[in-house]
């Protein structure tokens, strides 16, 4: 018998799993983006079906308090994409440089051409 | 046979100080040189834009602000495509008296350098900046020191001029923000020749420096993080 908060979390779990797979299908967002977020969601649910899972993970580890090795692994988990999205905003950033001045070299050319 | 000779004025908001400049400079006469003036428009709030198009001169209009750095990168992107033999950064607001720019082509010519910084501190004449700044310019002299040998004074000036080699370079790297000290590791590294000339520098008489004084401490820490991994970046 599944617990409420079991439930409720499943539930949560699947709402946002299919919340994603319409951002991608629209086109908002893009597949490389959606790994780490369709791979998050995964393994909350993991976590949900598999109540002792979480036990036998932090013994493993060597975890006292189960709880800790949750905010320890999720911390990580959200570090690791904040520098990603760092990464790809300096990419993002450099693109747009090159754009702005191939844009305003295009035009000094055509205005040039007018001129003439 | 003359050489081609670009002028660059990056200017952010200056139209104020823009017209008395390209007065002087349209009067400026070299006969050893052919010179282009080109003023980069890096996406001013202020009419910049109108103001130099009022002049017999080239404009490059940026859409979007992309600091310093990127808007010298434009010039140079301009300088390589045209077939340009040299390029000089001089500051649209006026600091960098045109008169001084036979002073760097005179280097160019005397010691075949590919880099001349045009220094206020060679010479203690003219406007020397304020003490915080001089300490920071200070630090940066010993920074470059350590990281490249050179003994560069003025590593934060603007009045510079660039050969074919160190345009070449700078089309493919040039940092955003700040990038007069970090620009000097990379030119070092790739074997370029950097010699520094005096300079006599005036007062603004425009706009506002681009290092304001709450961000100097982040001026510094940036600079030095850039001029780090410049250094151990390895040459394209």
């Amino acid at each position: 018998m599944m617990s409420r908060i079991q439930l409720i979390t499943i539930i949560i779990n699947v709402l946002f799993l299919i919340y994603i797979s319409r951002l991608i299908i629209k086109g908002k967002l893009r597949e490389e983006y959606a790994i780490v977020w369709w791979v998050c969601t995964g393994v909350l649910l993991l976590f949900a079906l598999w109540t002792q899972g979480l036990d036998i993970m932090s013994n493993l580890f060597g975890v006292y308090e189960p709880a800790n090795l949750v905010f320890t692994g999720f911390i990580f988990v959200i570090l690791t994409y904040l520098l990603h999205l760092s990464v790809v905003n300096s990419k993002l950033q450099r693109n747009m440089t090159t754009i702005t001045q191939e844009l305003a070299l295009l035009k000094e050319k055509t205005d040039q051409k007018a001129e003439d | 046979m003359q050489q081609k000779v670009l002028i660059m004025i990056p200017c952010y908001n200056e139209a104020d100080a823009l017209p008395l400049l390209l007065k002087e400079l349209l009067a400026l006469k070299l006969p050893a040189y052919q010179l282009t003036f080109l003023v980069i428009n890096d996406c001013s709030k202020d009419n910049t834009f109108e103001v130099a198009k009022k002049f017999p001169i080239k404009v490059l209009d940026l859409p979007t602000n992309l600091g310093i750095g990127g808007a010298v990168q434009s010039g140079l992107k301009y300088a390589k495509n045209n077939g340009f033999d040299i390029a000089i950064q001089l500051d649209g607001d006026g600091q960098h008296p045109p008169d001084q720019i036979i002073e760097l082509l005179n280097a160019r010519e005397k010691f075949d350098a590919d880099l001349v910084i045009g220094s206020r501190f060679l010479d203690k004449k003219g406007f020397q900046s304020s003490f915080m700044r001089r300490i920071g310019i200070k630090y940066f002299y010993r920074l470059n020191q350590l990281l490249t040998g050179n003994n560069i004074y003025d590593s934060t000036s603007g009045f510079r001029l660039m050969g074919a080699k160190a345009i070449n370079i700078a089309v493919n790297y040039y940092p955003d923000d700040y990038p007069e000290p970090e620009s000097l590791v990379t030119f070092s590294k790739a074997g370029l020749k950097i010699k520094e000339v005096p300079v006599v520098m005036s007062h603004r008489l425009g706009g506002v420096s681009s290092i304001s004084n709450s961000s100097s401490l982040y001026y510094c820490v940036k600079v030095t993080m850039s001029m780090l991994f410049s250094f151990i970046r390895k040459p394209k």
